[in-house]
Parts: C-alpha cells; sequence; structure tokens
C-alpha cells in the first residue's frame, strides 16, 4: 500500500461516483436516438437526482427504520463495488479487501436488503416486487459467480486484479470458455440492472415490472438515493464486463504516464458499450416473467458450461 | 494456582458433564418454575461456559486419555480427548451457553412439575452430547449416543398431549433407531475380530478396502440417520416443529453436528484407507442434500418446518465439504483438503450459531404471539424491534451475505472448489465445476428463503390478527440471542483467528494446516493458499461500508434540508390497501413451487368462481414419503402380517411347532 495507490482510489471512487449517472443518461439517449425520439439529453439523470434531492420525502405509516436505512447501505453497496474493480489502473489498495465472490456477495447484500425494504410497508406491489427480484435474483447470482470461476479458473486466482492482469498480458486468442463467460454475463448484466428483456427500466405501472414495484414507497432523497445506486450498479457491471473481457489499455501499477491513456480507453469502451446496451434493449422485447427463469436458466447453463470447458480442456 | 494449571482439559469435561447431570437431578426434585428458570439454567450456561473454555485450551493441547471405572465388569469406559473431540466440545459450550440463556427466559411460563422434567432431560441431553464427544470405545459412545436420542426423544414430546407431537416424535425415534443399529454394525466391522471394541484397537486394525467401504457406508448411512441426509431426512421437519424452541435450537444447531463428528472420526480417524469414490458419493449426497433442503425450505407456510428444512441445506453443504476433503486427502493434495475441512468445520461452528439463533427466535414469535403459520405473521418489526434486529443478524449470516460468518465458509468451501488442482479421474474433474455451481445456487436459493422468512415475519402489516401488544424479549433471550448474534458477527469478521483454532484438528486428521498460510499476511486478511490468488478482509470490507453509509449520511444531511412527512402508503394509489394485498408466505415461495414442480408432491384445492366462501390451499408434499417410506411401512406391515399367521393363541398348535422343530433338529443333528 502507497501513497500513489491510495490516491488512485480515492480518484477512482470519486469518479465512478460522479460519472454513474452519465452513463445511464448515454444510455436512455442511445436508445431515443434509435427509436427515432430526440431524447432527454444525457445530462437528464443529474437533473432528476438534484430535483428528487429538493423535494420533501414522504414516509408511509408504518415505515419501520430498516425502510428510511437501507437507500444508505444500497448506496455504499453499489459505491464500494464500482469503485473496486479496476479500469485505469490495476493497483487499487482496496481491491485485495473484495475478491470476485465477496463483489457478488456485495451484489446479494444489496439485493436482499433492497427485497426486505419492499416488504416492509407491506404493500401489494412491494412484496410481489420483492419476491420477483428474489426470483431473478436467485438465479443470476450464481450465473454471475460461475462467469467469475471461468476468469478465475484462467488465470489461477479469484482476485480481480490478477485476474485483469493475466486476461491483458495474454496476446489476443480466443477462449472457447471465456466465449461462453461472455455471453452469460451480458445475459446477467441485462437481468441484474432491470433491463429488458427481463424488466423494463422506463416503466412506472406495469403489472410486469420488478425493480419498479419494490422502490414504489419511495420519495425525495431515498429515492435520489436508490436511483445513483442503481446507476452505480450498471456502471459497476460495465465495467465489470470491460475488466473481464476487454482489458487492453488498462494502466500497470505505478505506472502513471500510462492513467490519461487508460482514461481515454475507459472513455470509448463506456460510449461503445453503452451503445451496445440500447441497441441491445431496442431489439428485444420484454418477456413474461415465468420466461425469465428461462433465461436465467440459460445464463446460468451457459456459464457452467465455460467452466467444464476450462476445466476439461484446460483452455 | 498450582491446581489450576495441573488440571488438564479432560478433567474440566468429566467436571462439567457431572455438573450437568447435578443440575439435571436438582432440575428434577425442585419442581419448582422460579428456581429452575432463574438458577438452573443460568447455572447451565455457566458450565457450559467453562466447558468451551476447556476446550479451547485442549485444541492443539496433548490428547487426553482418562478411563472411568463404570459400566460393565471388565468393561470400562475409554475416554479421549484430543483436537476434533476438542473442537467439536467448543461448538458445544459456546451455542449451549445462548440457548441456556435464553432457556432461563423462555420457559417461565411453564408449570413447575413439567419443567423439571424439561430441565432433567435438557441437561442429560448436554451430558450426554459431552461424553459423544469424549468416548474412545465403541461401548461408551453407544451409550453415550443412545442416553442422547432418548433425552432428546423425550424433549421432543414434551407437548405430548398433541397427536401431532406424538407422530413426530415416534418418526424421530425410528430413523434415529434404525441410524443407531447402522453404526453398531460400523463398529462390528471396524473391530475386525478382535473381540475389544476400543477406538484403540479400531485405529491399529487394518481394513481391506471392500471391508473399509463396508464400514463407510454403514457410517454414512447411520450418522446420515441423525444428520438428516436425504432420504433420511423426513424426521427433521417433524421433530423441529413439535419440539419447543431451546430444544430444537440445540437439536439444529448441535445434535446434527454429533453425526458430522461420528462421520468425521469414523472416516479420517479409524479407519486406516480411503477410497476415491467415497469423496464423490459424500460430494453427490450433500448436493442433493443441499438443494433438496433449500428448495422445499422454500415453499414451507411453517416458521419452524422452514429452518429445519434450511438445516437439512446446510448438512448438505457440510458433507458437500466432506466429500471434497475425502477427495482431495485420497489424491494426497493435502493442501487443499486442509482447506476444505476448514471450510467444513467452520460452517459447522457457523451453522450452530446461525440456526441457534434463527431457531430461538422463531421462538419468541411464536412466545409473543401464539403463532407458528407464517401465513398469519407479520409486522412484528414494530412491537418487537429487539428481537427484529437480532434475527436479522442471523438470517443474513445464514443467506451467506458478507461481512457475516455464513459468508466465511462458503467463500473458503468455494475457494477450495476453484483451487482445486487437477485430479486424475475425469469423471472428477467434471463434477468438481457442476457441484460448484449447484453449490452455489443452494446458497443463492438460501438467500430467497431468508427474504421470505424475515420478511413474512418481521416486515409488512400484520395479516390476520394485530399483534400490537406483542411484548418484545426480555433479559434472558437478549442476552441467549445477543450472544448468539454476536459470535455470528465475530466469527465473520475475524476468520483468521477461527482458522488458527481449527488448524490442530486439520493437521491431525489430514495432516496439513491452513493457518501458515491463511495468517501470512496478518490477521487482518484471508489468505488461503497465496495472497495473489485469494484474498479477502471481512473486517475493512465491514469498515468501508459503514464509513460509506456514514458518509453518504453526513453528506445528504448537510447539503439538503432533510424535510420528512408522513402520509399513508402510496402503492400506485390504490386506495383500498389491505394487510390481506400483501404477498402470503405461500405466495412468496410460489415461483420456486412453478419452477420445481416435479420435485413436489403438490396439491391444490381451487375455489369455482361460484364459491359463497372461496378458500384456495396448496400444499407440497415430500415425495419420499411416498416412493421410499410409505412402501417400506407397507412391506413391513405384510411381512409381520405373515409371521402373525403363525400365531393363533392355541397351545396344541405351539405343541406341535416345538414338535415339529425338535423332530428338525434331530433330524439336522444327525
Amino acid at each position: 500500500m502507497n501513497i500513489s495507490g491510495i490516491l488512485l482510489q480515492l480518484f477512482q471512487n470519486t469518479l465512478v461516483v460522479l460519472i454513474a449517472p452519465l452513463l445511464v443518461g448515454w444510455v436512455n439517449q442511445c436508445r431515443a436516438w434509435l427509436q427515432n425520439r430526440t431524447g432527454p439529453g444525457i445530462l437528464r439523470p443529474y437533473l432528476n437526482l438534484f430535483k428528487l434531492f429538493q423535494k420533501d420525502a414522504v414516509l408511509a405509516h408504518n415505515a419501520s427504520p430498516l425502510f428510511r436505512f437501507h437507500p444508505y447501505i444500497l448506496f455504499a453497496c453499489m459505491w464500494l463495488a464500482a469503485s473496486l474493480v479496476p479500469v485505469i489502473a490495476t493497483d487499487l489498495p482496496l481491491s485485495p479487501a473484495v475478491d470476485v465472490i465477496v463483489l457478488v456477495g456485495i451484489f446479494a447484500l444489496a439485493r436482499v436488503f433492497i427485497s426486505l425494504a419492499a416488504m416492509d410497508i407491506g404493500t401489494s406491489f412491494g412484496t410481489l416486487g420483492a419476491r420477483r427480484e428474489m426470483l431473478v435474483g436467485f438465479l443470476a447470482e450464481p450465473a454471475l459467480l460461475m462467469v467469475f470461476f471461468t476468469a478465475a479458473a484462467i488465470s489461477h486466482s479469484t482476485s480481480l486484479i490478477t485476474i485483469v492482469e493475466t486476461l491483458a498480458h495474454k496476446q489476443f486468442v480466443l477462449h472457447p470458455s471465456l466465449a461462453f463467460a461472455a455471453v452469460a454475463f451480458i445475459m446477467v448484466l441485462l437481468a441484474e440492472n432491470a433491463r429488458i428483456p427481463v424488466d423494463n427500466p422506463s416503466t412506472h405501472l406495469e403489472l410486469t415490472m420488478i425493480h419498479e414495484a419494490m422502490i414504489l414507497e419511495y420519495s425525495a432523497r431515498h429515492l435520489a438515493l436508490i436511483e445513483w445506486a442503481s446507476a452505480l450498479k450498471l456502471l459497476a457491471f460495465v465495467t465489470i464486463g470491460i475488466a473481464l473481457f476487454l482489458p487492453w489499455g488498462i494502466a500497470e501499477a505505478g505506472n502513471w504516464g500510462a492513467i490519461p491513456l487508460a482514461l481515454v480507453a475507459l472513455f470509448l469502451k463506456l460510449v461503445a458499450a453503452g451503445a451496445g446496451l440500447a441497441l441491445l434493449e431496442t431489439v428485444s422485447a420484454k418477456m413474461r416473467i415465468f420466461r425469465v427463469p428461462e433465461f436465467m436458466g440459460t445464463a446460468f447453463l451457459l456459464a457452467v458450461l465455460g467452466l467444464l470447458v476450462h476445466f476439461l480442456h484446460g483452455i | 494456582m498450582t491446581i489450576v494449571t495441573s488440571l488438564l482439559p479432560i478433567d474440566v469435561t468429566l467436571g462439567v458433564i457431572t455438573y450437568w447431570l447435578l443440575l439435571a437431578f436438582a432440575g428434577l426434585l425442585l419442581q419448582n418454575t422460579r428456581t429452575i428458570t432463574r438458577v438452573i439454567f443460568p447455572a447451565g450456561a455457566i458450565g457450559a461456559l467453562v466447558l468451551a473454555a476447556a476446550a479451547l485450551s485442549g485444541l492443539g493441547g496433548p490428547v487426553n486419555v482418562a478411563m472411568l471405572p463404570l459400566g460393565l465388569p471388565d468393561l470400562p469406559f475409554h475416554l479421549r480427548m484430543d483436537s476434533l473431540s476438542s473442537f467439536f466440545m467448543l461448538l458445544l459450550g459456546a451455542a449451549s451457553i445462548g440457548i441456556s440463556l435464553y432457556s432461563a427466559g423462555y420457559f417461565r411460563d411453564y408449570a413447575g412439575n413439567k419443567l423439571g422434567l424439561l430441565c432433567f432431560e435438557y441437561h442429560i441431553f448436554l451430558a450426554a452430547m459431552a461424553l459423544v464427544f469424549l468416548a474412545d470405545d465403541a461401548y461408551l459412545f453407544m451409550v453415550a449416543w443412545e442416553t442422547m436420542a432418548l433425552s432428546s426423544y423425550f424433549l421432543v414430546t414434551t407437548n405430548h398431549s398433541i397427536p401431532d407431537t406424538r407422530r413426530a416424535g415416534f418418526i424421530y425415534l425410528l430413523i434415529a433407531h434404525v441410524g443407531a443399529i447402522a453404526i453398531l454394525m460400523c463398529f462390528g466391522v471396524m473391530q475386525g475380530g478382535h473381540g475389544d471394541y476400543t477406538f484403540a484397537t479400531m485405529r491399529n486394525a487394518h481394513l481391506t478396502e471392500f471391508w473399509a467401504s463396508v464400514t463407510f457406508l454403514l457410517a454414512l448411512f447411520g450418522f446420515g440417520a441423525k444428520a438428516g441426509i436425504v432420504p433420511l431426512h423426513v424426521w427433521l421437519p417433524e421433530a423441529h416443529p413439535a419440539a419447543p424452541s431451546p430444544i430444537s435450537a440445540m437439536m439444529s444447531g448441535i445434535m446434527l453436528k454429533t453425526a458430522i463428528y461420528g462421520i468425521l472420526r469414523v472416516t479420517f480417524d479409524l479407519i486406516d484407507v480411503q477410497l476415491w469414490w467415497w469423496g464423490a458419493l459424500a460430494l453427490t449426497l450433500g448436493l442433493i442434500t443441499a438443494l433438496f433442503g433449500v428448495i422445499f425450505a422454500a415453499v414451507q407456510t411453517d416458521m419452524k418446518r422452514l429452518l429445519a428444512y434450511s438445516s437439512i441445506e446446510n448438512i448438505g453443504i457440510i458433507l458437500v465439504g466432506i466429500g471434497l476433503t475425502l477427495t482431495f486427502h485420497v489424491f494426497h493434495k493435502d493442501g487443499v483438503a486442509a482447506l476444505a475441512l476448514t471450510a467444513t468445520l467452520y460452517h459447522a461452528l457457523n451453522h450452530a450459531f446461525m440456526k441457534g439463533l434463527l431457531f430461538l427466535g422463531t421462538g419468541s414469535v411464536l412466545h409473543a404471539t401464539g403463532e407458528r403459520e407464517l401465513g398469519k405473521l407479520g409486522g412484528l418489526i414494530h412491537p418487537m424491534p429487539k428481537l427484529a434486529l437480532l434475527v436479522l443478524v442471523g438470517a443474513l449470516a445464514i443467506a451467506g451475505l458478507p461481512p457475516l460468518n455464513g459468508f466465511v465458509s462458503e467463500w473458503l468451501m468455494l475457494q477450495a472448489f476453484l483451487l482445486s488442482p487437477g485430479l486424475p479421474h475425469s469423471y472428477l474433474n467434471m463434477l468438481v465445476p457442476i457441484a460448484a455451481a449447484a453449490l452455489v445456487l443452494a446458497s443463492a436459493l438460501a438467500g430467497y428463503v431468508m427474504v421470505k422468512f424475515y420478511g413474512v415475519i418481521f416486515l409488512g402489516q400484520p395479516r390476520e390478527e394485530k399483534f400490537e401488544d406483542a411484548h418484545d424479549i426480555g433479559i434472558w433471550e437478549r442476552l441467549g440471542l445477543g450472544w448468539l448474534a454476536l459470535g455470528s458477527i465475530l466469527l465473520g469478521i475475524f476468520p483468521v483467528f477461527v482458522i488458527l483454532l481449527i488448524d490442530p484438528v486439520t493437521q491431525m486428521m489430514v495432516g496439513h494446516t491452513l493457518g501458515h498460510s491463511a495468517a501470512q499476511t496478518g490477521w487482518l486478511w484471508l489468505t488461503p493458499l497465496e495472497p495473489g490468488r485469494a484474498s479477502y478482509s471481512p473486517l475493512i470490507l465491514f469498515l468501508i461500508v459503514v464509513v460509506g453509509v456514514i458518509f453518504t449520511m453526513l453528506a445528504v444531511k448537510k447539503y439538503y434540508h432533510g424535510r420528512l412527512r408522513h402520509g399513508p402508503a402510496w402503492d400506485c394509489g390504490f386506495p383500498e390497501q389491505t394487510a390481506r394485498m400483501q404477498d402470503t408466505a405461500e405466495g412468496f415461495g410460489q415461483p420456486i413451487r412453478q419452477i420445481f414442480e416435479p420435485f413436489f408432491g403438490v396439491t391444490r384445492i381451487v375455489p369455482t368462481p361460484f364459491d359463497k366462501h372461496p378458500h384456495y390451499r396448496g400444499e407440497s408434499r415430500d415425495r419420499i414419503w411416498d416412493y421410499a417410506y410409505l412402501p417400506i411401512a407397507w412391506i413391513t406391515e405384510k411381512l409381520s402380517a405373515l409371521v402373525g399367521r403363525l400365531q393363533h393363541g392355541r397351545t396344541h398348535i405351539y405343541l406341535l411347532y416345538s414338535f415339529l422343530t425338535l423332530l428338525a433338529l434331530l433330524a439336522f443333528i444327525r
């Protein structure tokens, strides 16, 4: 642990929390363009957050402390997750505390808390959302872990930094196991971030909603924190995808000169990933809720297949 | 001072056992509710504390042996306290402190004579479990094992006026004894014709591969019946709801671990050969048990049944760990074997704390509301905030979430899977990733189950009746639950110390330890093999999350006004919101039931649209009853009916039997 590492960690912490809404804005804007709309502009999420923070919070009469406390826990968890993924440089001092399994554990912790908070008021939509979220989660979580396991088995380590360093230094060879894992990861990303075809982020008041149903009772600053946390979660997933499957351009440990280049590379990758996500969402349609287990089951099987390919053939 | 230092851990343990026996008789004689709850149960907790301390000093120390001139003539009881016994003794002591403290408050409404009997059985049960861990010959082991089974049977049937309780007790007793027969035969095989039933002889005897396999299978069956390995699990979901909650906590948290102890003792200590397919068998059985348990837990509507199925799941995870250890040990990969064994023992210890906590929590809910059905509970976080907080710790821990203890053991187990070196068997190489996937699926489902458990009981609105006057827990309950919750948190945050405790056990069993590599970068970082390969620091993680939460709260508070209004719930503007519109326990489990429908025997009673009093009912049955137990019961009945035909009750026919037997014998001898 050294000064430069700590500075870098602080820089990344600040960076992710600031650019997370931008990514959401960019995805929404791309989607609007693809649908022949003008779109709200990519700065819209910041304005929304600002607006929400100004409002008076309304709490239901029977809200428990868990309900009020939850947005902060969710925000802290997602912030932590997003700041631990090595995207700019590989010497983050906090990273050894959290390996990929713990990262999945943090997402699970956040999911359990959001589901509990949704059940707290005791409304029909809240419990419905909680149930569906756990339904998506219990298949998405193992699929994500299997994707990580494939990458971990290739690099003989579950530490994110080692994984990224190993994969970034390999010459461009196509690992069949990683190809399976990449497809599974994209499916998990869509499900975990409440995107089409699993959930629709731009809907409200729809019987098929999942994420929105859980946060119906939140308002003002609590809602703002949840929205911000969702943006951080999307950023975390996109950067995990970048770190696992497109790690090239990342700065080596201690190599400060490479950081501007790494930033530019990250920026370009995020722009491309955001546009790709918007395209995926535009060309697919929302699924019935009971097709979701099949979708997630496919992701899980693909990820296990990737791991099996690695274990049996070593590639 | 010299007396204290010259006391061996085994002497202290024997002292505690005697002390518990004395407490048992004191309770039986006193029969006074106030004295028993205020004096005897707390005194039992102090005994447990002393036992835990003795076990702690016994871990890693020299092996203590003793001989008690009790029992039959020429057959004294052999006692032995090595690291394995000490570890399980520590589990027994540490977890039962909380349970005994809690019992001091929980049983305050019981009538004196009933409580006297219960207190007697309770302390006999504790002493018998300690003796199981201490036994060094098959004779004492079986005596202690049977005492444990019988005392727990009587504890389960405390409320014997309810027919369901008697039925549950009978099933428990039956399966316990089928298991005990297998264990007896297992010892019989192991002594190998020496006619000497001490464990020392068994250690020295050499078994052929065939007989070693027979021993292993008998041990797996016999101890599996106690642990609840599928398909011998059926007694758990019956017995746990029937027993008083502290008893359920004790049986699930501690007694199931005696079976794990038995499997480990027989497989790694008493038999000198191990075969690779044992590991594969244990791994497969463990996975089936874990998945089965958690899927059934998700559809339960009785909170204690739900926890019973969750215990089955955790036993499955522990068995997976044993299977992994066996596999690696057979192929001489002892570093990873030590990792897997550490994960196994760690999970056993964790489960004692978290499942104890949850069962005791259901006891308090039951006490305050008189309701075990999840469908009638709800919103208890408002009248019972302290209980809700403590149970939340247990629920998050058992769901395997960082930074609590359930996560650490799962993390270690996954590391063992992932770092598994290439095994010289393609079947095993294929099994390992699939097993890892199934294990991860089970632990993700555990999250589902715990959200259901906690959300339906404590959150939302009360579903049928109002529980506003439900009283929160008293001081003794708070102490007991607090101890177990604290244990769950500490075990989660300081894993390196726990691993150093487990080290002597892995050294004894597989000849390798984890502590050296686990602690190489200081106690803050858990690094099972090398820091570059995997590392985890729960304390740092915990601190970051806490700092993040505090920072966010302060920032929001500083820059924004913080105005807050209270209003009715919005729910998309729907005005006629009632408590019955929330998900019931059945509703919450419905997706799981739909996905895994082939596993369940689902019966649904759906009302017609013209029904005046519509009543929907769905029931998920355990199909193993239909496919295994009922046919066996049927065959047994038929066979006994056949044998029964011999009996007519007429003397001359019996004389004829004797005459024919005599003739046959004469013909045979000649």
